[in-house]
């Protein structure tokens, strides 16, 4: 890194002819003078070394982790004072359980309030009982119905028509089952169900396409979603999964 | 229902959090080589591409689509850094270094009996990089891993510095002077 002449190349223009930069009319010289030509390999040399220093590999599923981890920052709202655990206190377990055996038997379309309701019940500490049984079979009774629905969306999709598919009610289904999916795979996460997880993430990236799709799909996109969907053996782990659920809950 | 990062970036915009989601997998992994280059730490880089994602979800509105997105979220991150790399200093110079922190990394350039094999010293520079590169200002580390690892050109280190072209390329002519200073003992001494 000494002084260098006039006409040779100063350390500047070596580093612009190490990144491509260097113009013409300086090339020449370079080209017809073994001092710089020096000058330049051991600069590079040095240079690849330094960029040839490792970074740490992620793995394929890196993407998703980072997704994971952010999705609740994104949805996170400040909290509302109404739904504190101290204020709902130990009535709002008995309120709220009510309410989501109430859904159940009334309206299919308040589906996603009772899961939402029965995810709190699950994560909420307060609203447990000392087993954490009571709260594993609501899970899984809300679980089992959510794959119920979704295994109807599935089967739909996969024996459609792919040059006369109409997507306005999948649509609007998918976004229902979106939230719930949504919920259910952040309440099998945080209780370290991975299988459940797994399986939900999985049916959370089907239904959203769905739900953003376009009103008319083109055949192809309609054969890629049933590709997909048989790829993964969707359908099968949804039935399989649902009829688990049940049983588990019920031997609770 | 191929996302493009430009209909995902404009799907995103209007509140599809979906399209988010396609390009916060897309690019974590781009993202997470940047910010390891930046801190040379795993945990700092694993935090600076969860802060970029955020910042960049609360700014999407202000993305125009005149850059590339992948650009943005470059400029975003890269400033990102440079708040975390101006804390972590802040740290450090409230506690400053041992004698024998300092001179630890040093002792190993200098060692008495460098090994002659290409191979080792390979090894060798890889371990003594990072330190080197701590010892650059927050602007020229940024602006030579923008330059160096990520292949910007000086117009777009400018641009994500909010520098001029000419302040870009002397950023990155600084580095690299520095790091031939502090990797230039060991590689002298091996070669």
């Amino acid at each position: 890194m000494g002084k260098r002449d006039m006409n040779h190349l100063s350390e500047e223009e070596l580093l612009d002819t190490y990144y491509g930069d260097l113009p013409a009319a300086r090339r020449e010289h370079l080209d017809g003078c073994v001092e710089c030509r020096v000058a330049l390999t051991r600069m590079s040399e040095l240079l690849d070394e330094v960029r040839s220093s490792p970074v740490p590999e992620r793995g394929p599923g890196y993407g998703r982790e980072v997704w994971a981890r952010l999705e609740p920052k994104l949805n996170a709202s400040k909290p509302n004072r109404w739904t504190r655990w101290w204020v709902l206190g130990p009535a709002g377990v008995a309120l709220l359980s009510a309410a989501f055996l109430g859904g159940r038997l009334t309206v299919r379309t308040h589906q996603p309030a009772a899961i939402r309701q029965a995810t709190k019940q699950v994560n909420e500490p307060a609203q447990q009982d000392a087993s954490g049984k009571g709260s594993e079979r609501v899970f899984l009774a809300a679980m089992g119905d959510h794959l119920d629905r979704s295994e109807i969306l599935l089967a739909q999709l996969l024996h459609a028509n792919p040059g006369q598919f109409e997507t306005a009610e999948e649509r609007a289904r998918a976004r229902d089952l979106v939230e719930e999916n949504r919920l259910l795979r952040a309440t099998a996460s945080r209780s370290g169900d991975q299988a459940h997880a797994a399986l939900l993430d999985d049916l959370e990236r089907v239904f959203l396409d769905i739900a953003h799709s376009p009103q008319h799909l083109s055949s192809e996109d309609v054969e890629e979603l049933q590709r997909r969907i048989e790829k993964q053996g969707l359908l099968f782990k949804v039935r399989v999964t649902s009829t688990d659920a049940r049983a588990k809950g019920q031997t609770l | 229902m191929e996302w493009t990062d430009a209909v995902a970036a404009d799907e995103a915009r209007k509140g599809n959090q979906y399209a988010f989601r396609v390009l916060v997998e897309r690019h974590s992994h781009a993202l997470f080589r940047l910010a390891y280059r930046m801190t040379g730490n795993q945990h700092d880089a694993e935090d600076l591409v969860q802060e970029t994602f955020l910042r960049a979800y609360k700014q999407i509105k202000r993305f125009d689509g005149r850059a590339a997105f992948g650009t943005w979220l470059y400029r975003i991150c890269s400033n990102c850094s440079l708040d975390l790399l101006r804390a972590r200093k802040q740290r450090v110079e409230m506690q400053p270094l041992s004698h024998e922190e300092k001179s630890s990394w040093l002792d190993r350039v200098a060692a008495p009996h460098p090994t002659p094999e290409r191979l080792s010293l390979s090894a060798q520079i890889a371990g003594i990089v990072e330190p080197a590169l701590e010892k650059l200002s927050d602007m020229e580390r940024t602006a030579f891993v923008m330059r160096h690892y990520e292949g910007c050109d000086i117009e777009q280190i400018a641009c994500m510095l909010g520098i001029r072209e000419n302040a870009a390329k002397q950023c990155v002519f600084r580095a690299v002077q520095k790091l031939r200073r502090e990797l230039e003992p060991a590689w002298g001494s091996a070669t």
